[in-house]
């Protein structure tokens, strides 16, 4: 019998894949298609303050191997998810969740936190310093060690539960600012966020996506988020889930040997809504093929 | 929701672009006309969202015209070969709500999805008028059949080689509750034409099952998603 658990700051998981935030709403769309207790846990839609609409049309633009997307953190804010959201997806989830928080000002990643430490389905804090498609917020806190290690150090006076800093990875040493966040008292870290990118209609001369820029994601950014996910795993002790295109069991685990105690399926849900159903069936017969009788063994075992 | 595997039957082109594709699989979670499927494509990482032109038990009849590469990519499929689509999706056209004497407003491309709604509209005792708007003659498809629904028929185009030079709304009459669907700018003309309707809306989706909030838009009661709380929207509700 092969043991597929992992553990994130004291939480067990019964495996490894978690929907990433943005990719999964709060569950609506996907408690028909499959029994979502299958899953390790779920991060939710970024949740702000207050309600959000986000972006102007068009919101995606399609690469090879990917798509840029700018939505804009469209939620219906943070009374609306903790309220009618959570308790609706508690009746189809039964485990500990991670909630994902976006603020624009250090005050407002304050109120999230107290509010979501309030939330006893909320196993993890998933704070957002790395979101690219919002201005005035999201990246502008994560692209600097100084205000990542603020944000963390304010949203762990007011909550109790493991706060796992979201990290960008548009940056020039994502290392230094992993450090900043460890440093500051983060429990864990995830990462990657989207890759900044951009797509141009060279018919109509014009941008793709309405906001001009947009979050990259998808298989294409896999090999970027592996080496990002090694080089935090050396620069830092605690627990990283790691993400960024991830879309098979053989990439669950190509991730954890990076340094990842945990991963996030992020894209691959949008293209097949059944893709972390498949992960978590073929996790089982992949360790046995490549003789892993305990998952978690393999986390960074790359030097 | 399921995705599902489809054989190809038949796929030709049956105007200038526009392909006909047959596919011969399990259409029976299918609700209403003006639903789409999302179609997989080997070497292209988002879905297609097509329109469903008509359907029968284990029949999808789908029209589409080439406007990329994914469509492209269909129009070189051939008979037997295999796709898979994610399906129904959407929430299509209400028959029930329909007056008796509804007008159905199609333009060019947007004609496929108003075949299965105006044979169910027919179905169900109403008496719709088929007002057609296509670019030029070499367009032009479906006329005939839509005629074969036993329904009157009208044809415009731009350039006036066939039917009445014009437009969709120099079509319409007096009527007063139109289905549409077509281009935005002949949208928005039939919406001011008329006092209610259903009008179906097309957008540059991500996953098309409601979970990216790609193709969220503003209406009257709030935002909604074109892929799952539409693609059908309702006169009363639509912001321009």
């Amino acid at each position: 019998m092969v043991d597929i658990s992992t553990e994130l700051s004291g939480i067990h998981l019964d495996n490894p894949v978690i929907p990433a935030s943005g990719t999964f709403g709060y569950g609506r769309e996907y408690w028909d298609l499959y029994d979502l207790d299958i899953l390790g846990s779920i991060s939710i839609k970024g949740t702000t303050v207050e309600e959000r609409y986000g972006n102007e049309l068009p919101r995606i633009a399609e690469c090879p191997d990917g798509l840029i997307n700018s939505v804009g953190l469209q939620n219906p804010g943070m009374d609306a998810v903790i309220h009618e959201e959570i308790p609706e997806l508690a009746k189809h989830f039964h485990k500990p969740l991670i909630a994902n928080v976006s603020g624009f000002s250090i005050p407002e990643y304050v109120r999230l936190a107290e509010a979501m430490d309030a939330v006893k389905e909320v196993g993890i804090l998933e704070v957002n310093v790395s979101c690219p498609n919002v201005h005035g917020g999201g990246m502008a806190f994560g692209t600097s060690c100084q205000n990542v290690a603020e944000v963390t150090r304010e949203v762990k006076k007011v909550t109790s539960k493991p706060v796992y800093i979201k990290l960008s990875p548009n940056v020039t040493d994502i290392a230094s600012i992993a450090k900043a966040a460890e440093d500051a008292g983060a429990d864990g870290l995830s990462l990657i966020n989207t890759l900044l990118g951009m797509r141009i209609d060279i018919r109509r001369r014009q941008p793709v996506i309405a906001n001009k820029m947009g979050g990259f994601s998808g298989p294409a950014i896999f090999p970027v988020a592996v080496r990002m996910v090694y080089q935090v795993a050396k620069a830092v002790k605690i627990p990283l889930i790691g993400m960024g295109g991830v879309s098979s069991a053989e990439d669950v685990i190509e991730m954890m040997m990076a340094g990842a105690s945990a991963v996030q399926v992020g894209a691959a849900n949008l293209v097949n809504p059944f893709a972390c159903q498949q992960i978590i069936e073929d996790l089982p017969e992949l360790c046995r093929e490549l003789k892993i009788e305990k998952l978690s063994d393999v986390i960074g075992v790359i030097v | 929701m399921k995705d599902i595997e489809f054989k190809i039957l038949e796929n030709r082109e049956i105007a200038r672009d526009v392909f006909r594709m047959v596919l011969d699989g399990d259409t029976s979670e299918i609700t209403a006309p003006g639903q789409f499927v999302n179609i997989s494509l080997p070497g292209r990482y988002l879905r297609r969202p097509i329109s469903i032109c008509d359907w029968s038990k284990n029949k999808l009849t789908l029209i589409y015209k080439v406007v990329g590469h994914g469509t492209e990519d269909m129009s070189y499929m051939e008979t037997g070969e295999y796709l898979r689509a994610l399906m129904p999706l959407g929430n299509g056209y209400d028959i029930a709500a329909a007056p008796e004497n509804p007008v159905v407003a199609g333009g060019g491309v947007g004609v496929p999805p108003l075949y299965a709604l105006t044979r169910k509209l027919v179905e169900a005792g109403k008496h719709p008028y088929v007002a057609l708007g296509f670019n030029s003659k070499e367009d032009v498809f479906y006329e005939d059949e839509f005629r074969a629904l036993g329904v009157p028929v009208n044809v415009a185009t731009v350039d006036g080689s066939y039917g009445k030079k014009g437009f969709v709304t120099d079509l319409i009459g007096d009527h007063s509750y139109a289905f549409s669907c077509g281009p935005l700018p002949m949208l928005k003309a039939v919406y001011s034409r008329v006092q209610d309707g259903q009008f179906s809306f097309e957008a540059r989706m991500g996953c098309g099952f409601g979970a990216c909030m790609g193709c969220s838009t503003r209406t009257k009661d709030g935002y909604k998603r074109i892929c799952k709380d539409g693609p059908v929207l309702s006169w009363k509700e639509i912001v321009w």
